[in-house]
């Protein structure tokens, strides 16, 4: 392939690359060279490239049009990262950047058949097509999904990370041309501290590229700049302003990570984000070479890249002028240029492919290669409507201006408010800065000039029709086809035809959408109004919304062993935990047979100490706690006030006044919440402190024959006899050489057991003693899975594992426990109300169930079936029991079904039926709890 | 992927100190205790209501345990300083504007309430 002409100039005094440093990179396949400082769309125009994707819908051929990060037809894929902004990202030295949308390839295009079918692709065809018929969707969607304009996203993980910081800042300027840096350096002499956020990779603005006197004051500028306290984030955005001046900003290429999002708490936020150049309506006003003044100038003046080498320029505003005298200057021949404040305009451009000609309403056709436009502005008020900014439409400037009103911690200036000379926006920007300081301060607050926006032509559309939304494809005859349907509201309008919902969120689409629909329905743009800007302002990637999730993950003190000992971790809330070492069935084995030891550390505990413990106790569980002896625990649970189970635990008494409390290990948040709703709102007077214990010990249980033998073995001056200590005590002692360690006789797994809570620095000292020291007695570990197989057998519920959301103490088999008698806690009026008979035998209670088949374990959560089929309950836990030689389960089932000895029909997922037998009691082994008290 | 003994924060769960970009996740809430705070720091804990004895009507049970003014203006309501001093509040908040007037520990907010009006004054919270 033959390459074309390079389109280099000659070294430009403004401008940003640095001939001395080569950057190569490649494009669509093909080597390429561009410089430092260059942006992607830059380097690959010098090097003669005009066209970078296809549109959207009609696969038309796009080239530069805002040569900013706007640029809708520079949307590029750059290694495995899509949708990257080709006019805004710098090149980088063996950068792989791809055409986006051009299947099968930039030259050869597929799609173009559409151009064909444009008639079907018109305003609401989303809506329209592919609806019928139903069974062809799958068809639709994969021809659908080729045709998508997006890039193509990695699965494979990316090196390094996305990042989050927080900020506290007196003020936040977004916004870094004149008036903006103006603010941030005149509120930073004020005494505040300060952000400045500047889109571009250079502060500066409209100022780069500007004249000589220009490029002085904004060298005067950074000089001030650099002196100062302002902390300046080039290539960043704010993206969102929400209430308190909540302030999000994008931090894009930054070292340290691969975008960082920003959360500030700004006393005021100061809105410079200028003006964005609009474009022109008129048949052919996308071809590659139909170009803003603004691309033209940055393009000449910043990147030294010639845009065409022989132009129209028509002119409504002194950029326009300014643009035609850059092109003359770089020797690009200005055919014609028509002045639109006199008259005259374009009316179509022609070209395949890339402008040729440009054809005027004088009737004259001019070759040309390259047509400029430059007719009007839009103000991006996004930032103040989210403040709760309406902008209006002011006439004589033909754009919608920010409203009169502003929210006490939000400031604008710059071209977003009016219109000056240079000097004229720095003044305004001070002004502001030294307000904003004054009002983040709490000062008195100085005045502030008004700067009204200046006349201009309201120039929208040419006497053709022409595209208003290049990402979206979006013509103004599409706007017009809306309003003849009935769309005559903007918002309607905007959602029909997808006009303005790309990705730059109708920064340059909304004003052209506007006038067209004003245009359809005879009426003023002020009266059509404008849509509503919300966040975020510019993109930002989920990754970095994701960021670092800043969330503890903990431990057991005996994590080191337990890694070490090829445990199976389970995640459990914030808890990491071994689930086994390998074998659940031969874990629970031990436990029945000798002794084995879990650890129980993620347990909640809490130290209770006071007088009123006792009536704490008794008000949020629903179990009488009033002559609890010192020396001893009980088991309690606990409703919430609509009397739904919540949570179960034993508590255990140490002294007169201290006990600790123990909960489920996913609950002791939420009941450490309530007991303190508890304590200050609705009896301040009791007097308890609640102290959270859960890491401070680390917790094991000892479990099994052999339990008291080996406990015996590591312990000092405690009688661990069943007569000196039986079964629902706790003692407090010493354990393997360590003092104030409090041990619970207590059993969930159904065998003689010990809890001990031990202080959590020497957890792994008394774990590692206990195995070391019960050797001989066949001391063996369990995790989770074998306590879930071991306190099954027994019967034992799982708050939230066999309850739910509606499982109130009866529905868990704990009715018997509440007493109704007690003159208040929490849960009873609505226990109260279960007891009702037709309440009672409507809800689900739990029941444990004996497959026929021993062999089968039904699915956790396969429901229950009825005789007619409906569903009467579900599987709640269900598990192989090698103890017993048959597999058991826990079920919550429909009163009126759940009489012992009836059979149920369970549903597996598979669709198969199995039945089961109602058992007598919920345990399965050992129903009396022989082994526990021996 | 295999679970892990992961060290950097626990895959695909959202519990804990994560807060939010956008919306009223991010009011400030002057705690009593802590100064301004934001609201990620914080539990909702509902409109304020006054719990009654447990041997009401079931009707007026019922009322305290689910019905909410909801209003769209100024309501007093309960928050929890989870990630702080782990105290209740009672706030008097604009549900429109998020603008809040009036923020107190939850059991000396009682009286002062009552003279701002709107919303239940109670002096317990709701569920």
């Amino acid at each position: 392939m033959t390459r074309p002409e390079a389109q280099r100039l000659a070294p430009q005094p403004g401008e940003v690359i640095d001939r001395a440093r080569p950057v190569r990179f490649s494009w669509d396949g093909g080597r390429y060279e561009g410089m430092h400082g260059d942006t992607i769309a830059s380097a690959l125009l010098a090097s003669g490239v005009t066209v970078f994707s296809r549109s959207f819908k009609y696969s038309r051929p796009r080239g530069i049009l805002t040569a900013d990060f706007l640029d809708p037809g520079c949307r590029v894929q750059v290694d495995d990262e899509p949708n990257v902004r080709g006019a805004h990202r710098r090149v980088a030295e063996g950068m792989q950047v791809r055409p986006q949308n051009v299947w099968p390839s930039l030259r050869f295009d597929m799609k173009s058949a559409n151009r064909g079918v444009g008639r079907f692709l018109t305003a609401g065809f989303y809506y329209k097509t592919f609806i019928k018929p139903q069974r062809i969707w799958p068809a639709y969607e994969r021809v659908l999904s080729r045709f998508a304009s997006g890039g193509v996203v990695s699965f494979d993980p990316r090196p390094g990370y996305f990042d989050k910081r927080y900020v506290h800042a007196d003020v936040v300027v977004a916004g870094g041309g004149p008036a903006g840096i103006a603010a941030a350096l005149a509120a930073a002499d004020a005494g505040a501290t300060v952000m400045l956020v500047e889109e571009e990779y250079d502060l500066g603005g409209h100022l780069r590229w500007g004249d000589e006197a220009d490029r002085d004051v904004l060298a005067e500028l950074r000089r001030r700049l650099a002196r100062s306290t302002v902390e300046v984030l080039v290539d960043s955005a704010v993206t969102g302003r929400y209430d308190d001046n909540w302030i999000a900003i994008v931090q894009r290429s930054n070292p340290q990570a691969e975008e960082r999002l920003l959360k500030v708490r700004a006393g005021v936020l100061v809105v410079a984000c200028g003006l964005v150049e609009r474009p022109y309506v008129f048949e052919g006003n996308d071809l590659p070479g139909v170009m803003l003044s603004t691309a033209v100038r940055r393009l000449v003046n910043l990147y030294a890249v010639r845009p065409g080498s022989r132009a129209v320029v028509i002119t409504a505003n002194p950029e326009g002028d300014a643009a035609s005298r850059d092109l003359e200057r770089v020797g690009v021949e200005v055919a014609r240029t028509i002045d639109m404040r006199i008259g005259g305009s374009v009316v179509r451009a022609r070209g395949r492919g890339r402008v040729r000609a440009v054809e005027l309403t004088d009737g004259t056709v001019v070759d040309a290669d390259l047509l400029v436009t430059a007719t009007g502005w839009t103000a991006p008020t996004a930032l103040l409507n989210m403040a709760g900014n309406r902008p209006v439409w002011d006439d004589t400037a033909a754009r919608f201006v920010p409203g009169p009103e502003l929210a006490p911690g939000v400031l604008a200036t710059g071209g977003l408010v009016g219109d000056a000379d240079t000097e004229g926006l720095i003044d305004h920007g001070r002004e502001v800065g030294a307000l904003a300081a004054a009002r983040a301060a709490g000062r008195p607050e100085p005045a502030v000039r008004r700067m009204p926006p200046a006349a201009h032509p309201a120039l929208f559309r040419s006497t053709t029709h022409g595209f208003i939304d290049w990402y979206e494809d979006v013509t103004s005859k599409d706007i017009e086809a809306a309003a003849k349907e009935g769309y005559d509201s903007i918002e309607l309008v905007k959602r029909f035809t997808t006009a303005t919902m790309g990705p730059s969120q109708g920064k340059l689409e909304t004003i052209n959408t506007v006038a067209a629909l004003a245009d359809a329905t005879n009426r003023e743009i002020g009266d059509v109004g404008t849509t509503v800007w919300r966040p975020p302002y510019a993109p930002i990637s989920l990754g970095a919304l994701a960021g670092r999730i800043f969330q503890p993950v903990r431990h057991s003190p005996m994590q080191s062993w337990h890694e070490t000992h090829n445990a199976v971790p389970l995640v459990a809330g914030e808890w990491i935990r071994p689930d086994s070492y390998g074998d659940a069935v031969a874990e629970a084995r031990v436990v029945r047979q000798a002794v084995g030891i879990i650890d129980v550390t993620p347990l909640g505990k809490f130290l209770l100490e006071g007088p009123d413990v006792p009536k704490l106790l008794n008000h949020v569980y629903v179990n009488s706690w009033s002559e609890l002896p010192v020396g001893s625990v009980r088991y309690g649970a606990m409703c919430a006030e609509d009397g739904v189970v919540m949570d179960d635990g034993v508590t255990g008494r140490l002294s007169d006044t201290r006990y600790l409390m123990s909960t489920t290990s996913s609950g002791v948040g939420g009941v450490w919440e309530w007991l303190e709703n508890c304590l200050q709102a609705q009896h301040p007077e009791w007097a308890v402190h609640v102290v959270p214990m859960t890491p401070a010990y680390a917790s094991m249980n000892i479990a099994g024959p052999s339990a008291r033998t080996l406990l015996e073995r590591v312990v000092r001056e405690l009688n661990l006899s069943n007569e000196a200590f039986p079964y629902m005590r706790v003692r407090e002692g010493q354990v393997a050489g360590v003092d104030d360690c409090i041990l619970w006789r207590i059993g969930f797994t159904g065998e003689l057991s010990y809890e001990i809570h031990v202080p959590a620095s020497y957890g792994l000292h008394v774990w590692s003693a206990l195995l070391e020291t019960g050797a001989d007695l066949g001391v063996g570990v369990f995790g989770v899975e074998a306590q879930r197989i071991l306190r099954l057998e027994k019967g034992h519920l799982i708050v939230g594992q066999d309850t739910d959301g509606l499982t109130t103490a009866a529905g868990a088999g704990l009715g018997r426990m509440v007493k109704l008698d007690k003159p208040d806690f929490i849960g009873r009026s609505e226990l109260a109300q279960a007891e009702h008979p037709h309440v009672r035998e409507a809800a689900m209670t739990l029941v444990a169930l004996r497959p026929d088949d021993a062999s089968c374990v039904p699915t956790e959560a396969s429901q229950i079936i009825g005789t007619d089929g409906a569903i009467i309950g579900r599987i709640t836990s269900s598990r192989m029991s090698a103890t017993l030689g048959h597999s058991i389960c826990l079920a919550q089932l429909a009163r009126a079904a759940a009489t012992p000895g009836a059979t149920v029909t369970i549903r597996l997922p598979d669709g198969r039926n199995v039945t089961a037998a109602v058992c007598e009691q919920l345990a399965f082994f050992d129903p009396d709890g022989g082994r526990l008290r021996v | 992927v295999p679970p892990r003994w992961a060290t950097d924060g626990i895959e695909g769960e959202s519990v804990g100190f994560v807060d939010h970009v956008g919306g009223g996740d991010v009011i400030r809430i002057a705690c009593p205790h802590c100064g301004p705070r934001n609201s990620s720091e914080f539990r909702y804990a509902g409109e304020a209501a006054t719990r009654p004895h447990p041997d009401v009507a079931i009707e007026a049970w019922r009322d305290y345990l689910y019905v909410r003014d909801n209003p769209a203006g100024w309501t007093i309501e309960t928050w929890y300083h989870t990630n702080g001093c782990r105290q209740y509040l009672r706030i008097r908040r604009h549900t429109v504007t998020n603008e809040i007037s009036h923020v107190a520990p939850v059991a000396a907010a009682a009286e002062s309430l009552a003279e701002q009006g709107s919303g239940d004054p109670g002096g317990e919270v709701g569920a």
